[in-house]
């Protein structure tokens, strides 16, 4: 797989230099200098080459050549690692590139459902500062990652989502219904009321539930990893984060292990370049997170998060990577965070709003997506904004369903913390029923009592 | 058989074996305060009459209240001789043996069989993937045991010491004791995490943490102390079958004890106090090393007429108010013994527990002994001082039954 995106990396400038410089040297040394080895850049040198290139030195960990000249690798390349892209702004395949057509379901099944995660936030946002939620995350810029994603994986394949992920839900079949329940932690909420609004999880789904704490769900998607391999599952685990999780501790241990233990996990890491109010240049003074794999032994790629063909692409090839070769693989999508980082937040506040408006318009994943696949001839403008109408009556409604259930009863609040309920919760849980039966005034109507 | 307190001369906790003649022959040094229990097959036993210098029968396996078919096995049967460790060690293997999910992490508890040998020979028998060697990270690798235990595994995470899972402590507090609660019960962490603490033989502060008390506030995980090898294998047994995350406490100190236990399969209640020894006078409450304190404190206690009732607590999360409770109503009086820091720890929410639930039964304010609020010093002197001595329990003792 390498070989073929490598070469469809290198440019049209890059080849002419590489036929002007055939004829008087090594062909290994043009291969290695220009074009195919962009990615590996930051590391490669030119001892092969080297006139003083002596034998290996035993050491732990394997042999070593060495050389005289005292050379730093140097901190970071010119040229930032290139990503890996199938349309172009406007939606058109780029010539050069190689990728796996999607067939018409699947296309449009993306499709819809990343109208449908942009009908969801814009209609839970509004319901949020209306007071009807308490709180919301949107994913507003990163629909391509989330549905490109989810449509190369399996259903079988384990997700340790960060938070910004519902597409990814949307896609397995998390009905819109259930996510609307979960934001406001009523009785029929699958988390039981327990979680705050974006924090799911379905077991059914094989989505395991989200924790608020940044990269927790890192190491424990190795260890789910590592169960599939100790069961030789033909399935991966994946996981997805942000550039600031990128610096919790966590993320490196969890990339380490992995490739220690060669277990089957695909790490998505979503670049949207800020983290609150923090700009990448201010989390790390890496190249992003791609270059950090290859510091942990781990095959890496780039790929543009706003081209919905390039994510389903590089997910789909990592993955296979991953169950073949037992090994984990690190895709970095760049993409922009268009909206707030929450509905705590007012990003006006630490960004130009022209930046933000540009990359709600120009850049758009889903405007992108929808040029391909009616070009396809499989998409309509009548079908847009009769589906794109639909979908909001269809979310509006499931608030306004949601909003009318019970909130998720007084039972919810003591069971599962333990497997059965102990005795002392039983005792607590006695003494809160006799203090509201004492002073219902004091206590929400609209709580159920039951269970 | 009596059973037969020695004293060992100060060493590491590590593999030394303990042999009858070396150890009468070093009773006389006087700087260890590490002892050696050797007890064979006893029976329950109360009431006995220690005046005159006889040793005490040390009842190790007898539960007091519930009519346990538990204990009386080992009277029956004549067991095998172990050291604490060894008896984790069978324990772990035997789980591993019969339930193919049950699976070991952390440092060195592959080939090198772990750094106080619980796990050892376990990597060649059950393979790399069950014993696995992890890189040095206890957030990453708590972490996943954690991912590993929601997708249908049953790890038993090992800290080589518990001082180092305060690097653990978001892993643990945030989605172990949380997660099957926050996911609405639809994911459950099984894990067993396990790991050597308390203070231990000039090791340092970072090196001698009581864990137990920054843990046990949080829900959703349950805490049992080990103290012998015989409780010690039944808790690890039980820890392992139970889907609940359990945190195990083991001792520094305590891996080289020896005791007779049973040859066939026991399995302890995690959440049971252990009866030590039945007494009517005053009711005291220990855990883990200062089980052995209390004990030899009780020796002197009963040479001077007090009958003391001792019981190890074993269960610290939640507490065994059962056992607790009927002690309280019998005796009046509560001393507490623990190693933890006066301030916030298992002593102090005893004190709590004790109060609010038999307020009334008790004839005199409960005292509780524990370590100053220091980290403890590297000085051999110095870090005696902060652990609580036999000298102090019987002098609290006789002040609480004034």
């Amino acid at each position: 797989m390498a070989i073929w995106m490598r070469k469809a990396l290198i440019s049209t400038a890059v080849r002419s230099l590489r036929t002007a410089f055939a004829s008087h040297r090594n062909p290994v040394f043009i291969s290695r200098s220009f074009g195919s080895s962009q990615q590996l850049e930051p590391f490669s040198t030119d001892d092969d080459y080297d006139d003083h290139d002596h034998e290996s030195l035993d050491f732990p960990g394997g042999p070593v050549s060495y050389s005289c000249e005292m050379r730093f690798l140097p901190g970071s390349s010119e040229k930032r690692v290139q990503c890996y892209r199938v349309l172009d702004d406007n939606g058109y395949p780029l010539s050069s590139t190689q990728f796996q057509h999607v067939n018409k379901e699947v296309a449009v099944k993306m499709y819809s459902g990343m109208v449908t995660l942009e009908a969801m936030d814009t209609v839970i946002y509004e319901a949020q500062r209306q007071g009807r939620i308490s709180f919301y995350m949107t994913s507003y810029g990163e629909e391509a990652i989330n549905l490109g994603s989810a449509a190369a994986l399996s259903s079988h394949d384990i997700v340790l989502p960060q938070y910004r992920e519902p597409g990814v839900m949307l896609w397995r079949g998390f009905e819109l219904q259930d996510f609307v329940n979960q934001f406001f932690g009523n009785k029929n909420d699958i988390g039981k009321g327990r979680q705050m609004p974006t924090h799911y999880g379905s077991n059914k789904h094989n989505v395991i539930t989200v924790s608020a704490p940044l990269a927790t769900q890192l190491p424990q998607a190795v260890g789910a990893a590592y169960s599939l391999k100790m069961d030789k599952k033909d399935a991966c685990v994946v996981t997805y984060f942000g550039d600031g999780c990128s610096s919790e501790g966590d993320f490196h241990a969890s990339l380490n292990f992995a490739a220690v233990m060669e277990v089957p996990i695909v790490y998505i890491c979503r670049n949207n370049g800020w983290a609150i109010s923090t700009p990448v240049t201010e989390q790390f003074r890496s190249d992003g997170i791609v270059v950090k794999g290859q510091a942990y032994g781990i095959p890496s790629i780039r790929v543009d998060g706003n081209d919905a063909l390039a994510v389903y692409n590089a997910v789909a090839a990592a993955r296979e990577m991953a169950i073949t070769e037992q090994r984990p693989v690190l895709i970095e999508a760049l993409t922009y965070r268009v909206g707030h980082h929450s509905t705590s937040d007012d990003s006006t506040k630490y960004r130009p709003v022209d930046e933000i408006e540009h990359w709600k318009t120009s850049r758009n994943p889903v405007s992108v997506f929808r040029k391909w696949v009616q070009r396809r001839g499989w998409w309509s403008d009548e079908q847009e904004s009769e589906f794109r109408a639909n979908i909001r009556k269809q979310v509006i409604h499931a608030v306004q369903v949601a909003e009318k259930t019970e909130k998720a009863p007084i039972g919810y609040m003591f069971s599962d913390v333990y497997e059965k309920l102990p005795s002392n919760l039983m005792e607590q849980e006695k003494l809160l029923r006799e203090t509201i039966k004492r002073y219902p005034q004091d206590f929400p109507k609209d709580v159920a009592l039951g269970i | 058989m009596a059973t037969i307190f020695q004293r060992i001369g100060a060493a590491t906790s590590l593999s030394y074996s303990i042999d009858t003649k070396t150890s009468r022959r070093s009773l006389s040094e006087r700087k260890a305060s590490f002892v050696v229990v050797r007890s064979d097959a006893t029976k329950i036993n109360t009431g006995l009459n220690r005046i005159g210098g006889r040793v005490d029968h040390l009842i190790t396996n007898a539960v007091a209240t519930k009519a346990d078919t538990l204990a009386a096995s080992t009277a029956s049967k004549p067991g095998h001789e172990v050291l604490l460790f060894e008896a984790l060690k069978e324990g772990l293997e035997e789980e591993m043996e019969r339930d193919a999910r049950v699976c070991v992490m952390g440092e060195d508890v592959g080939h090198y069989g772990g750094s106080y040998k619980v796990t050892k020979g376990l990597a060649p028998k059950f393979g790399d993937l069950r014993v696995l060697d992890t890189p040095i990270a206890e957030n990453s690798f708590t972490g996943m045991g954690i991912g590993a235990a929601m997708t249908g595994l049953r790890p038993v995470i090992e800290g080589m010491n518990m001082g180092f899972l305060l690097l653990a402590f978001n892993q643990i507090s945030n989605n172990c004791g949380m997660l099957h609660y926050t996911s609405g019960g639809q994911f459950k962490i099984p894990v067993v995490i396990r790991g050597p603490g308390g203070v231990g033989r000039q090791l340092g502060a970072e090196h001698s943490q009581r864990l137990e008390s920054y843990f046990q506030s949080i829900p959703g995980i349950q805490m049992v102390a080990c103290s012998t090898p015989y409780n010690a294998k039944g808790l690890m047994k039980a820890a392992i079958r139970s889907d609940n995350p359990v945190i195990l406490f083991e001792h520094v100190l305590l891996y080289n004890l020896k005791e007779t236990i049973p040859d066939e399969e026991y399995v302890l209640n995690l959440e049971e106090a252990e009866m030590v020894r039945p007494g009517q006078h005053v009711t005291i409450l220990t855990y883990s090393r200062m089980r052995y304190h209390v004990m030899q404190a009780a020796k002197t206690l009963v040479n001077k007429g007090y009958d003391p009732e001792v019981i190890d607590i074993r269960s610290l999360k939640p507490f065994d108010l059962h056992t607790i409770g009927n002690s309280v109503k019998k005796t009046h009086r509560v001393l507490i013994v623990e190693e933890c820091m006066r301030t916030g720890g298992i002593g102090a929410s005893l004190t709590a527990a004790i109060n609010e639930n038999f307020q009334d039964y008790l004839d005199a304010p409960i005292v509780c002994l524990s370590s100053q609020d220091v980290p403890t010093p590297y000085a051999g002197t110095l870090e005696e001082w902060t652990v609580v001595q036999p000298p102090q329990i019987v002098a609290a003792v006789e002040q609480l039954c004034q």
